[in-house]
């Protein structure tokens, strides 16, 4: 398998065919929490891009070079990785308010909830130890390809909340069964959304 | 005591009155062996967290209050996570990521912030109790459905214990939109039950 392939099976496998929300169920509290409007979910999925990017490079970097050198990985990962979500997040924060504060307005209401998206660990935690990947390319990501297959991610994830949002937004004035009213028509809005999204299910044999 | 472990189970349930926890709940419900080591582990790190946090609050500063329940949350998760890999490790496979993201689980951080951190210890351990059986008791539900459904029977540690006979299942409830239907009737019954009632 040629190189520029392996890259462009990993970023379309990670983007629709595993894609995060809709075929592996992570980060569901946002899809139903957020999603409402179009704006707010847009503002959000840059967002979780930007600290899943970061977050991923620097678990990658203290998995390669710290605890796997210290063969401490397999019982101090999640300790660590959290940690290390939390700080990035934290850290994020302080920048964008001294050096964007256009960008902190678009996002910062946005950056303390991303610490508990479970997204963000699942995808730095996968992208060190990729047993818990089923893509078949995957047998261990080197850099390029970590940040690759994080960014697909992210894409996925932005383009399912904001596809979300719209149809939220429809729904809002249509009518709907009373006991459905809410979160249970969310629920069977994201079961048909997810059942499109199965259509990619082999999709370039992933 | 009982009331705040009826509230847990019943009118605060976790999944369907507060939405919280959602993401492993629907990854996981295909199968009722998996609910039912879910429900397990998530109940054992709500309960020992919950009464460590208990135990410590009036010692926590509240500014960093939050990374220090993440990692008292965190290092129940990891004895969890070692604890079924060594001993369960066909399930531990098959949870896969689930084990980890217990961690980012919010409603295992909800119960430490807003009860265990404000409470005495009995309370939060009835508390972490009563929620993580809601929870388990959901699992159980969803977990029944979509496996009798969408194959026919249930398996339950290698022996099967209720079979619907010879007949085409509909293969979509063990999959993933199924656990999106599954839910969205169950909450949809729920609302109905409980707007009969009050009229």
């Amino acid at each position: 398998m040629s190189e520029p392939y392996r890259y462009f099976l990993i970023f379309i496998g990670a983007t629709v065919v595993y894609n995060i929300v809709l075929i592996r169920f992570i980060a569901l509290c946002p899809l139903f929490g957020v999603s409402s409007q179009v704006e707010t979910s847009i503002g959000m999925a840059m967002s979780v891009m930007f600290v899943m990017t970061m977050a991923t490079t620097v678990s990658w970097l203290a998995w390669n070079y710290v605890l796997e050198p210290l063969h401490v990985g397999e019982f101090l990962y999640i300790p660590v990785f959290i940690l290390i979500i939390a700080t990035l997040v934290q850290f994020l924060e302080m920048v964008l308010k001294k050096v964007s504060p256009p960008l902190y307005r678009a996002m910062g209401i946005f950056l303390p909830l991303i610490t508990t998206n479970c997204a963000v660990l699942a995808v730095a935690t996968e992208a060190v130890k990729p047993g818990f990947l089923n893509l078949n390319v995957a047998y261990h990501f080197s850099l390029p390809e970590a940040l690759v297959y994080t960014i697909g991610v992210a894409i996925g994830f932005g383009l399912v909340i904001v596809v979300f949002a719209c149809i939220r937004e429809r729904l809002e004035t249509s009518p709907v069964p009373h006991a459905f009213r809410g979160a249970p028509i969310a629920f069977m809005t994201a079961a048909l959304l997810s059942l499109a999204f199965m259509g990619f299910t082999n999709l370039l044999g992933l | 005591m009982w009331d705040e472990f009826k509230k847990g189970v019943i009118t605060e349930n976790a999944l369907l009155k507060l939405m919280v926890g959602l993401c492993s709940a629907l990854a996981v419900s295909n199968r009722l062996e998996n609910g039912i080591f879910m429900g397990i582990a998530a109940t054992f790190v709500l309960v020992c967290s919950n009464i460590l946090i208990a135990l410590i609050r009036e010692r926590i500063p509240y500014q960093i209050r939050i990374p220090i329940f993440i990692i008292i949350i965190a290092s129940f998760v990891t004895v969890v996570d070692l604890v079924m890999k060594a001993y369960v490790p066909v399930v531990y496979e098959r949870l896969g990521v689930w084990i980890p993201l217990i961690v980012v689980n919010c409603m295992i951080l909800a119960r430490a912030e807003g009860y265990a951190s404000k409470n005495s210890v009995a309370y939060a351990a009835v508390d972490g109790l009563g929620i993580g059986v809601g929870y388990t008791l959901v699992l159980l539900v969803m977990g029944f459905v979509r496996e009798l459904l969408g194959t026919g029977k249930i398996i339950l540690f290698e022996k099967t214990i209720v079979s619907l006979g010879p007949f085409n299942p509909p293969l979509i409830f063990v999959m993933f939109p199924g656990a999106f239907l599954t839910f969205g009737i169950m909450m949809a019954l729920l609302n109905r039950y409980e707007s009969r009632k009050k009229q």
